[in-house]
């Protein structure tokens, strides 16, 4: 083990308090401040606007859009990385650089190019517009731009897996005479999907919480368009603050439920594989 | 644009080789010609459509007055200015901070063993599990109109919410777990055994940290300044909430374009966007820059991870 007992190294007071403080102050009181503005609140309030139809509706959109993303967004990812390691093509390097972009790039820019270029004005909106479908300020373009900001976490898990992969395996299924697919199916999925699962829930969880680019491709609509995050803010601009948390406990209530059970299949997948 | 090998960054040199031919092998039994340029032409496809093509749009709408309608578009407005000035306070003061606690709480978790650690990480992880609309949620019920600390604060003639230091505070927290998270794996690869041979030989604390560790994990450190950096110039949904969003004094530039946005000002939104996209280019370079270094020194990094 590498972690010492905290006399052999100097420091250990200092870093610790440092930390504890920090954390309390920058984490612990806000948050605390919330959990305990909703545990002052009466029950019956608590619940009324927890469980508001319009609530309801958000949080089911929310979970619907970054659900959708996060699908898409494994599949997408998993192509990148696939290509990425394993061949060669020109403006690979360049491909491979820019994917990092929605990392840096500040989510509002992203929803500003979306919106518009999907609008009527824009180049894509244009050009789909002939075949009937509109996409601005739907639910879709909200996917459109989840799928901007969530693809690098699956490419960015799953590339050093399928780098590390054993190349012994796949040729030994060649060898027995796998097809192609078989052997991707067989072989190399069982031992990529423990990273598949966490870029899949890293993209998740970012969906559920985006905020800055959903404010500009969607209509925001009640009961249409409107997720989670978006109802909390136009709930703190009625200056409903008791709406507001009760709303975002719940939030935080489904983002950690979400968690555990990703951790649950996680080690279920890797017992198997 | 420098090259950026990563695929090479994480396995070590006598290795590759030994992969890349066994890999190659293999390739030509299982991908056929026709499957591989199946697949780098929808990869290609993909691509265009989700990142290169809104990239493109995004300059050639800026740019659409020419060169001098888009340096018009941004500095003949005082708001917008004002904003970017904003954010080049905000996010410099916001990463200093979450540097000096990245360092103590990395060191910490890295190099003891003690209770408690489990739990300190967990709250290093919070702010990502939690959406920053929630974080800036959570500054207003702790501090605003009518609450304890909020009246406190308005008594001492320093008003919370709106305020520079309110806005700070919420790119802190939800920028919170980047530099740790890029730092711990670095201290653990590296191991105490060079701190401990430095200490065991007289050096002072300060002396081992400045002379053994930082040397160490520079790269790594600034690798994480750097992702840092460009999610606390792009905060947008805590700031949104904690500022009250005043034109020309509350509003960084994330918040700029939006007003810029539903206020029809085209391409003046587009032209400060852009701005913002040059500077996450400019992450990107440097990156790219400190990858090619790093591959010399064999580190391996990851992206932060968000729980």
């Amino acid at each position: 083990m590498n972690r010492l007992p905290p006399r052999m190294l100097p420091g250990f007071g200092l870093t610790l308090g440092f930390t504890l403080t920090y954390l309390g102050l920058v984490v612990v009181f806000p948050l605390g401040a919330l959990i305990l503005q909703a545990l002052t609140s009466s029950p019956s309030d608590f619940f009324l606007s927890a469980f508001h139809p319009r609530a309801l509706s958000a949080y089911w959109i929310s979970f619907i859009t970054a659900g959708t993303a996060a699908i898409l967004n494994t599949f997408v990812g998993l192509l990148f990385a696939w290509v990425l390691v394993r061949y060669t093509f020109p403006g690979r390097r360049l491909m491979d650089a820019l994917i990092d972009l929605p990392f840096a790039l500040p989510t509002s820019v992203a929803g500003l190019i979306y919106s518009t270029l999907y609008s009527e004005k824009g180049w894509m909106g244009e050009f789909i517009a002939p075949s009937g479908i509109h996409l601005s300020y739907s639910w879709w373009l909200t996917v459109m731009v989840l799928l901007f900001t969530g693809f690098p976490f699956v490419v960015r898990t799953v590339q050093p897996v399928l780098e590390e992969l054993d190349g012994d395996l796949e040729e030994a299924a060649a060898i027995l005479g796998a097809s192609g697919f078989q052997t991707f199916y067989k072989v190399i999925l069982p031992s990529i999907l423990p990273a598949l699962i966490t870029g899949f829930s890293l993209a998740f969880a970012r969906g559920l919480g985006e905020y800055g680019s959903i404010v500009f491709v969607s209509s925001n609509l009640p009961y249409q368009t409107e997720t989670g995050p978006v109802l909390i803010v136009s709930r703190l601009e009625e200056n409903a603050i008791s709406d507001a948390s009760a709303t975002a406990i719940m939030m935080l209530i489904a983002s950690f439920g979400m968690l555990l059970l990703i951790n649950a299949l996680q080690k279920r997948g890797q017992t198997n594989a | 644009m420098p090259e950026a090998d990563i695929s090479k960054l994480n396995q070590p040199q006598s290795n590759a080789n030994h992969k890349s031919s066994l890999t190659r092998s293999v390739n030509c039994r299982t991908d056929s010609k026709i499957t591989k340029y199946l697949l780098i032409c929808t990869t290609w496809i993909l691509f265009s459509i989700i990142l290169g093509i809104p990239i493109i749009f995004l300059f050639t709408k800026a740019f659409s007055g020419g060169v001098s309608g888009y340096i018009n578009s941004i500095f003949s407005d005082k708001d917008t200015v004002n904003s970017i000035f904003l954010t080049l306070t905000i996010a410099p003061i916001a990463v200093f901070l979450n540097t000096l606690f990245g360092l103590n709480a990395a060191w910490l978790l890295s190099r003891y063993h003690f209770p408690g650690r489990t739990l300190i990480l967990t709250l290093i992880d919070l702010p990502f599990a939690v959406s920053p609309v929630v974080t800036g949620l959570c500054l207003v019920i702790l501090a605003g109109k009518g609450t304890t600390l909020g009246t406190w604060f308005d008594q001492l003639g320093f008003p919370f919410l709106n305020s520079t230091p309110s806005m700070v505070l919420a790119t802190m927290i939800v920028t919170l777990p980047i530099i740790v998270r890029e730092l711990i794996p670095v201290l653990d690869e590296i191991g105490p055994e060079q701190e401990l041979a430095a200490t065991s030989l007289g050096a002072t604390g300060m002396q081992m940290f400045l002379r053994i560790t930082l040397p160490n994990i520079s790269l790594g450190l600034v690798f994480g300044i750097l992702l840092c950096n460009a999610r606390a110039i792009g905060e947008f949904a805590s700031v949104a909430v904690v500022s009250g969003r005043i034109g020309g004094s509350t509003e960084t530039m994330p918040l700029r374009v939006e007003r810029l946005f539903q206020e029809y000002k085209s391409p003046a939104d587009f032209a400060l966007a852009s701005l913002l996209a040059l500077m996450a280019f400019g992450t990107l370079i440097a990156k790219a820059f400190i990858e090619k270094r790093l591959h010399s020194r064999q580190q391996s990094f990851q992206i932060p991870k968000a729980r």
